[in-house]
């Protein structure tokens, strides 16, 4: 955090000096470390089994916030007599299907709801389904037996300690070389800094979405979290630190294949096939919270898009969305690219050419389009890469072999254009315009909206009717100023929702209906232009008013900073703790009340009790504070959503030198691959020849950089500050491999090869896994071939395998070999990693088999 | 000068006489830094902005002097913040003001060895074009079952988490309605 969020770690510091305890656990011991109370080195990987542990140590010490988990968890909830777990199975849950490497979910639902298990989990991984459960919780009936006693055997509560009963400070340090005295430090603070009176708060970067298990770590922090009562509740939470400035932004109004604005998924060929299907899918007739209102939300963003043209008859043009059909993502985008089958890509401010893994799959892909346009500040190595990429060196490629069309159009800066971030905390804030953009630079609105412009001008009188959409759409902003900029302040408002009417701008999503009346763009947004006010821009000081400062910027769902705040008081709404007053029921008058927009119905007592059948908001009780789930509770158990289990549990990575040391099954068995020749994968065991690949690698950021480096390698300072790419290594790995302090290095994957210079420090130290010394190497991932400071790529070393739900690649863990010396260059460099191939048995495939236990036998721990 | 100034201007004398007498503050000033002025409090103007790095969203204090930026602040006013800016915020002012910014369009054509200029309202027409045909040529209008599917699988997209939302909006928008799939954005990464 100190290290990627400096000025976010401010707080953290002030925690400190109040006396709270900072536990890092990294692989690395870094800025952030040496502010810290303790640091605590961790194998890559290996988060699963740590917190596992930790969830392990809260249960078999009854150490959990017994009063919070009945009532806001599902522990009570009884799940089905199928059900199976990993202890049973060795490693997989109920419902495996190995051929399709996805699971039958019927057997993980909650008992006599089989059925809502019957899902597509094929489909739902392709389609990045996951994603779409962001902001809510996946389908789930709103009804479920409860046993409140938690002593049901198949009660959540009982379900998740028989799973993690293995995870045992002995197995923690078995698996992630963590000394058993460490751990429990960590346990012992956590849990002490939990309960009523007190809250601990988990904060994680996102690397840790950077793995084939990536969501299910933070699911295991949200377990923890949750059985603790952290949830809610100030002080406590899951936060992720998101690494741009407005990529929380770019989510909740998403240039993402899956998603369209306001976390309502795009819709697929076969499940959607009408608009009636595709609402339902999202609003869930008969589950409790506010997705029931979901048609209106549907209907405000086509009528948004569509205006006039959208109508109740012609169910507001649905028929105008383009279909998935499967993984249409950025990897199988790029190996469909390296295919042929993609004419034309638009690069804006991102550099996959360095930032994305498997950098060379990127470039090959780049390197055979019909056309790319690239938009950045600088010129990046992904709009060059024909003319200077690593592999116009090894003869692979060259400037006269090289067909795509290149268009490099100058972005505007963020202070030569007006318009909104969203940071991590959700946080929408307005940037005002400080000066024009030089040259031919130009914003993303100015070149979008202009090519849109173009393009329905030039389709005028087109009589096909793939046509019509783009003519019927909304698309006359205002523009102003020497280069017909568009009003950015025009589009927010559209986002914001108005009505239809008058024009006059919505206040709250509660206001949008589902007939066409009003309109707008990102149901969620719905406020931030409320009483005709851009309410992001405003700037009252934040030492003027409240340590929640609710008046600067605006914070989305309806300015509330504290997501799911009523678990802030009990279920008689009262706060846990006067220490821990955030949200409470005012008795007299009748309503939620506190130092935040309450995240509940304002005026709907804690004693409320939904009438039987139902459905929607009016079925969340008075005291069900998770009101986007299904059944108004905070989930320990997944019954749906997830698809590589209902709980989290340690798999190794898709590449490792350790066998599991839990069950048979290696690495996930729902992960997602692509098993072609060009993507190869480092051998693990139980397979042969890992040790070819026999040390660990990671990556991570420098302060002084940012991301791929196209906004820091081309910054003078930051440049000086951080010159040279470098690997660091242990002094035990250095003198075990020869490799001297700022000498060289290059380290080898199945993909690639790269060399930097040799930081040999304490940083890194060895870890004792399973009875044998693991070394970690750590390099930052900055570097490329343009700017003031090169360097090569880091994220060249990865393949691409991905985590099944959100289809991120595992890119924050890897096998490697390292050499002392320079790489070989030009043609050698091929025939080094042809020979490396050769000896790890990965010439064309066979690729690492998928599933590695008979899911029968149990080993014991 | 008059001698009494002449005296008043050793730092020695100021360091006996006045309130500084470790020599370290007023004292040690030369008449040259007594003089000097803040960029900021010279400028003709300032916006306030938010930090274009990382997702913390640190409060930005943008100074403009004779039309270009002087100068970028931390946003004392800020409740993220507080004034604080990283060294990357704190350098930002090289990266909007930077030399190797490209202000031009470029255009590289098929197997061609070097860059060429291109006016930008041509390339703004070739790109229009040359979208068109890549939609025309692979659009997908019904599966094999007959369900709609109305979509090019030729047009791809990546970027986003650096831009604002309202462009995010306009972009996918404009694909959606185009029946462009493939918008993806570093989220994925």
């Amino acid at each position: 955090m100190a290290e990627a969020h400096p000025v976010g770690f401010q707080w953290a510091m002030e925690a400190k000096a109040r006396g709270a305890k900072i536990f890092h656990v990294d692989p690395r011991f870094t800025r952030t470390s040496a502010l810290a109370s303790a640091h605590v080195p961790i194998r890559a990987g290996t988060d699963i089994a740590f917190l596992g542990g930790i969830v392990n140590y809260i249960l078999r010490n009854e150490l959990d916030f017994r009063e919070y988990v009945i009532a806001y968890t599902n522990a009570a909830t009884i799940v089905s007599e199928d059900f199976r777990d990993t202890e049973e199975l060795d490693g997989l849950f109920s419902g495996y299907d190995a051929e399709k490497t996805s699971y039958d979910q019927q057997s993980w639902q909650y008992q006599g709801q089989e059925e809502a298990g019957r899902r597509d989990t094929v489909t739902e991984r392709e389609t990045a389904a996951g994603l779409g459960y962001e902001s809510h919780g996946p389908p789930i009936s709103g009804q479920a037996r409860r046993d409140e006693t938690l002593q049901h055997p198949r009660c959540v509560y009982q379900i998740l300690k028989r799973h993690y009963a293995r995870y045992t400070p002995e197995m923690v340090e078995r698996v992630c070389g963590i000394a058993r005295e460490k751990f429990e430090e960590v346990a012992r603070a956590w849990t002490e800094n939990s309960g009523r009176d007190r809250t601990t708060m988990l904060v994680y970067s996102v690397g840790w979405t950077q793995h084939t298990v990536g969501v299910q770590y933070i699911r295991t922090g949200a377990i923890i979290q949750l059985l603790l009562g952290n949830v809610g509740r100030p002080g406590g939470g899951v936060l992720a630190l998101r690494g741009h400035a407005s990529i929380q932004g770019s989510t909740d109004i998403p240039t993402l294949f899956d998603l369209l604005p306001g976390y309502l998924p795009k819709p697929h060929h076969a499940s959607h096939p009408t608009f009636d299907e595709w609402v339902d899918s999202i609003r869930r007739p008969g589950q409790k919270g506010f997705w029931g209102n979901a048609r209106s939300y549907a209907v405000n963003l086509l009528k948004a898009y569509w205006g006039d043209a959208a109508t109740p008859e012609n169910d507001f043009c649905y028929g105008y969305l383009p279909r998935m059909t499967g993984d249409h993502g950025h990897y199988q985008t790029v190996f469909d690219m390296i295919d042929g089958k993609v004419k034309g890509y638009f690069l804006v401010g991102q550099n996959p050419a360095v930032g994305s893994a498997h950098g060379r799959a990127q470039r090959r892909g780049l390197a055979n389009l019909d056309w790319l346009v690239v938009r950045d500040l600088f010129m990046i190595e992904s709009a060059t890469f024909w003319k200077d990429g690593p592999e116009v060196e090894t003869g692979e490629l060259a400037p006269d072999r090289c067909r795509t069309e290149v268009f490099f159009l100058p972005a505007a800066s963020h202070v030569e254009k007006e318009g909104t971030f969203t940071q991590t905390q959700r946080l929408v804030q307005w940037r005002e315009k400080a000066v024009e953009p030089p040259g031919d630079c130009r914003s993303e609105l100015w070149f979008f909206y202009h090519l849109g412009r173009i393009i329905r001008q030039k389709l005028a009188a087109s009589p096909s009717p793939r046509d019509q959409a783009v003519l019927d759409l909304t698309w006359d902003y205002p523009t102003s100023g020497p280069h017909d900029e568009p009003c950015a302040e025009a589009v927010l408002r559209e986002i914001n929702g108005y009505e239809v009417a008058t024009g006059r701008p919505l206040s709250s999503f509660t206001e949008m209906t589902a007939d066409g009346a009003t309109a707008g763009g990102c149901w969620i947004y719905c406020g931030v232009f409320a009483d005709g006010v851009n309410q992001a821009a405003r700037r009252k000081p934040g030492r003027e008013q409240s340590w929640v400062a609710p008046e600067w910027g605006w914070a989305w769902p309806a300015n509330r900073r504290l997501l799911y705040n009523r678990a802030s008081a009990d279920p008689q709404g009262r706060p846990w703790s006067e220490r821990k007053r955030y949200v409470w029921w005012d008795e007299e008058s009748g309503e939620w009340t506190g130092h935040d927009v309450p995240d509940f119905e304002k005026t709907k007592p804690p004693s409320y009790r939904p009438p039987d059948g139902a459905t929607g908001v009016a079925a969340l009780a008075g005291d069900d504070p998770f009101i986007m789930q299904g059944d108004g509770k905070g989930w320990l158990f997944a019954p749906t959503g997830v698809l590589d289990g209902p709980l989290p549990t340690h798999y190794e990575p898709a590449e490792s030198p350790v066998r599991n040391p839990l069950y048979d099954q290696q690495a996930s068995p729902a992960r997602k691959t692509y098993q072609r020749p060009d993507n190869p994968i480092n051998p693990s065991p139980p397979g042969p020849h890992s040790q070819v690949f026999p040390y660990v690698f990671t990556t991570a950021r420098l302060t002084e950089h940012h991301t791929a480096g196209g906004m820091s390698r081309t910054v003078r300072y930051l440049a000086e500050l951080q010159p040279e790419m470098f690997v660091e290594v242990s002094p035990e790995l250095a003198v075990q491999l020869g490799l001297t302090h700022l000498g060289w290095a290059h380290v080898v994957t199945a993909r690639a090869v790269i060399e930097a210079r040799v930081l040999v420090t304490d940083r890194l130290s060895p870890l004792r896994v399973e009875g044998r010394v693991i070394h970690q190497v750590w390099l930052p991932y900055h570097y490329g071939g343009t700017g003031l400071v090169r360097g090569e790529s880091v994220n060249d070393l990865f393949g691409a395998v991905l985590d099944p739900h959100v289809l991120i690649q595992e890119s924050k863990v890897g096998t490697c070999d390292i050499r002392p010396g320079r790489r070989p260059t030009g043609p050698a460099l091929l025939d080094f990693l042809a020979d490396y191939r050769r000896r790890a048995g990965i010439t064309d495939g066979p690729y690492p088999p998928i599933v590695t236990t008979d899911g029968s036998t149990n080993r014991e721990a | 000068m008059g001698v009494r100034t002449w005296i008043e201007g050793w730092p020695v004398y100021r360091q006996i006489i006045g309130n500084d007498p470790l020599g370290r503050g007023p004292a040690a000033k030369s008449s040259r830094s007594a003089e000097l002025v803040a960029r900021t409090e010279t400028a003709d103007s300032m916006v306030r902005s938010v930090c274009p790095y990382c997702g913390v969203g640190c409060g930005q204090r943008v100074y403009v002097s004779d039309g270009k930026v002087s100068q970028i602040e931390g946003d004392p006013d800020s409740p993220i913040s507080r004034g604080r800016l990283c060294p990357k915020g704190a350098a930002s002012k090289n990266l909007v003001t930077s030399e190797l910014r490209q202000q031009k369009v470029r255009y590289r054509r098929p197997y061609g060895t070097e860059w060429e200029d291109l006016d930008l309202d041509t390339a703004m027409d070739m790109i229009a074009d040359r979208v068109i045909a890549a939609r025309a040529e692979t659009w997908e209008d019904v599966d094999n079952e007959g369900h709609p599917l109305r979509r090019t699988l030729g047009i791809a997209s990546l970027g986003g988490a650096t831009l604002d939302n309202e462009e995010n909006y306009l972009i996918k928008k404009l694909f959606t309605a185009m029946g462009a799939l493939q918008i993806e954005n570093q989220a994925r990464i």
